[in-house]
């Protein structure tokens, strides 16, 4: 028996893994896996709470999570093939028609 | 709890229904239909019909909780639909012309407009964390798309690229803070969340406040208060001009429905602990507002800020933790809403073939030509600073009063200080129209769906300014009953 807390500290280090990557990464594709990373660490610790918890709310939202998850990643890509089309690259320095 | 979902609930949702529905028609009839400008009159007619259901329920059903526990239609989240009513008409009706200006003219902006409404809808109406979440992608994923409408410009789909990779690092934020404050309490449900807290006395427990830290931030991004207004400007101004003046409302105004719900309602008795979090965020919006919007050149951007510092002022009546302030920030919200649209329906009317005017010196004599547009740009300016008798000087005065009733008289006089200092970007605006010669000749692209939007947007500021207690007892009422 696994105990929750490693299941919790396994999650924190994957969400942190997943915000440092976006943050830090100059690619668009990976700061993308890093978004899937940091919605998978979230559905990591909502499972584990929901088997301590012993309560089914959590897990329903995990399948919730999954379907947005990909929903999003649909539009996402779609999103990054209309820029690609009319600027062909996926370097985050490149992107600057708009300055921020 | 009965074993199954009743008629009555299935009633409780019938105004989001009517929306999606006639969303899905107008798609449908997009195949068929050439004249694009009968797709935006049938969504006004599908809004129409989702207002009239959201009315006959408000006096039918009184507030009750539908879908065990997860739905509910009270007065606050009947009268955040009635703004995304507002906000949804008041787009479609500015938008029809623009769009065949810029040859961007699908039938799916109205029924994603409306698609997007509806999840604003369904977050008013959370109950429930995993309702929200789903409003609230609902209404992002609908407007990820709505930005990068024009595909052939680099700008829209650069302004699409952004708004959808810092929203999905948003709800990531706000899933985690989710996942954190239903292990430490058990439940998603709003209701319950609070009876835990309260039940278990857990309201100091660190990893209870990080997680409300996580839900704010998210809730941070989505109605743009520094620091995560990163995105606002260039959005903003890549996004098609119709759909920049629907997100400068909507999702802000369903932000701030989901941000009064889960702190007043799941996290009340950790109020010590969300004030010292969202105190510095206020403060920090209104400046960053109103300072950066100084050395604005393209009006897109200027008006973005403009709505970054706004946010910070409604903030300032959620900080009071109290349901005056949070009444003055619904009230500031509806007049938000009439004066912004107004002001981003006169930069539509500046843009015609082969002229983009955004540039704030495309304003440059414009009372000449067309002093009745000056006019209204002149009342909707005067309205954004603060200036009586526009209805934005009601809104800020409650919001600023609020704050000072519950005894937090220097983020007033701050926030009094920071109006002051934006009155000089709005009023450049009215001394380059009034004050300045024409550059050269300004044409207006008017249609008789944007002479509806302009006169009611115009009207109504007036007339709320000179009139605001009708508002404001509407708002309180609702929101009490």
């Amino acid at each position: 028996m696994v105990p929750l807390n490693w299941y919790i500290m396994l999650s924190a280090v994957m969400f942190s893994i997943g915000v440092f990557g976006f943050l830090a990464r100059r690619n668009l594709i990976v700061m993308f896996i890093s978004l899937e990373l940091m919605l998978n660490s979230v559905n990591i610790s909502l499972i584990a709470f929901s088997h301590y918890l012993q309560s089914m709310n959590g897990q329903i939202l995990v399948f919730f999570v999954i379907v947005v998850a990909a929903a999003e990643a649909a539009i996402g890509l779609a999103i990054l093939i209309a820029y690609y089309k009319n600027n062909p690259t996926i370097k985050v320095d490149e992107i600057n028609l708009l300055k921020g | 709890m009965d074993a199954g979902i009743t008629l009555m609930d299935v009633r409780a949702f019938v105004p989001e229904l009517t929306l999606i529905c006639a969303g899905l028609m107008v798609m449908l009839l997009d195949l068929v239909v050439k004249k694009k400008g009968i797709l935006a009159a049938v969504g006004i007619a599908g809004t129409l019909a989702s207002m009239y259901a959201t009315y006959k329920l408000f006096g039918f059903i009184a507030p009750q909780n539908a879908f065990f526990g997860m739905f509910v239609l009270d007065g606050y989240s009947n009268f955040f639909k009635l703004i995304f009513y507002l906000n949804i008409i008041l787009t479609m009706c500015i938008s029809v012309k623009y769009l065949e200006i810029e040859k961007a003219s699908f039938g799916e902006y109205y029924a994603l407009l409306m698609f997007a409404t509806s999840g604003m809808m369904i977050m008013a109406s959370a109950a429930d964390l995993i309702i929200l979440y789903l409003g609230l992608e609902l209404m992002a994923l609908s407007t990820y798309i709505l930005a990068g409408l024009m595909r052939k410009q680099p700008r829209s789909n650069e302004a699409a690229l952004k708004y959808f990779f810092l929203g999905a690092f948003s709800s990531g934020f706000l899933l985690y803070g989710i996942s954190l404050t239903y292990g430490m309490t058990g439940s998603t449900n709003l209701a319950e969340i609070a009876q835990a807290i309260h039940m278990t006395n857990i309201a100091g427990n660190p990893i209870m406040y990080l997680g409300l830290i996580f839900i704010l931030v998210a809730f941070g991004f989505k109605i743009a208060l520094a620091p995560f207004h990163m995105w606002a400007p260039d959005v903003y101004e890549g996004a098609p001009t119709s759909v920049t003046a629907f997100m400068s409302v909507g999702p802000k105004a369903a932000g701030f429905a989901v941000m009064g719900r889960v702190l007043f309602d799941a996290f009340g008795a950790m109020q010590v602990q969300w004030t010292t979090v969202l105190i510095p965020l206020a403060l920090l919006t209104i400046a960053v507002g109103s300072i950066t919007a100084l050395s604005q050149t393209n009006i897109k951007r200027m008006l973005a800020y403009s709505s970054v510092a706004h946010a910070g002022y409604m903030l300032l009546g959620i900080i009071t933790g109290t349901v005056d302030g949070l009444t003055s920030t619904v009230n500031y919200l509806m007049i938000y809403t009439f004066m912004n649209i107004g002001a981003f329906s006169i930069v539509i009317m500046l843009r015609r073939e082969g002229f983009q005017g955004e540039n704030i010196e495309d304003y440059m004599g414009l009372s000449k030509s067309h002093p009745l547009a000056s006019a209204l740009m002149l009342v909707f300016m005067f309205s954004l600073t603060g200036i009586p008798p526009t209805a934005g000087f009601m809104g800020k005065f409650y919001v600023i009063m609020e704050t000072i009733n519950a005894g937090y008289t220097y983020l007033a006089v701050i926030a009094v200080i920071f109006s002051a200092i934006s009155a000089f970007f709005y009023l450049r605006i009215v001394v380059y129209m009034y004050m300045k010669d024409p550059k050269d000749e300004v044409v207006l692209s008017n249609s008789p769906s944007m002479t509806i939007a302009l006169a009611v947007t115009g009207v109504m500021v007036l007339v709320l300014g000179i009139f605001p207690s009708f508002l404001l007892n509407l708002v309180r009422s609702s929101i009490l009953g």
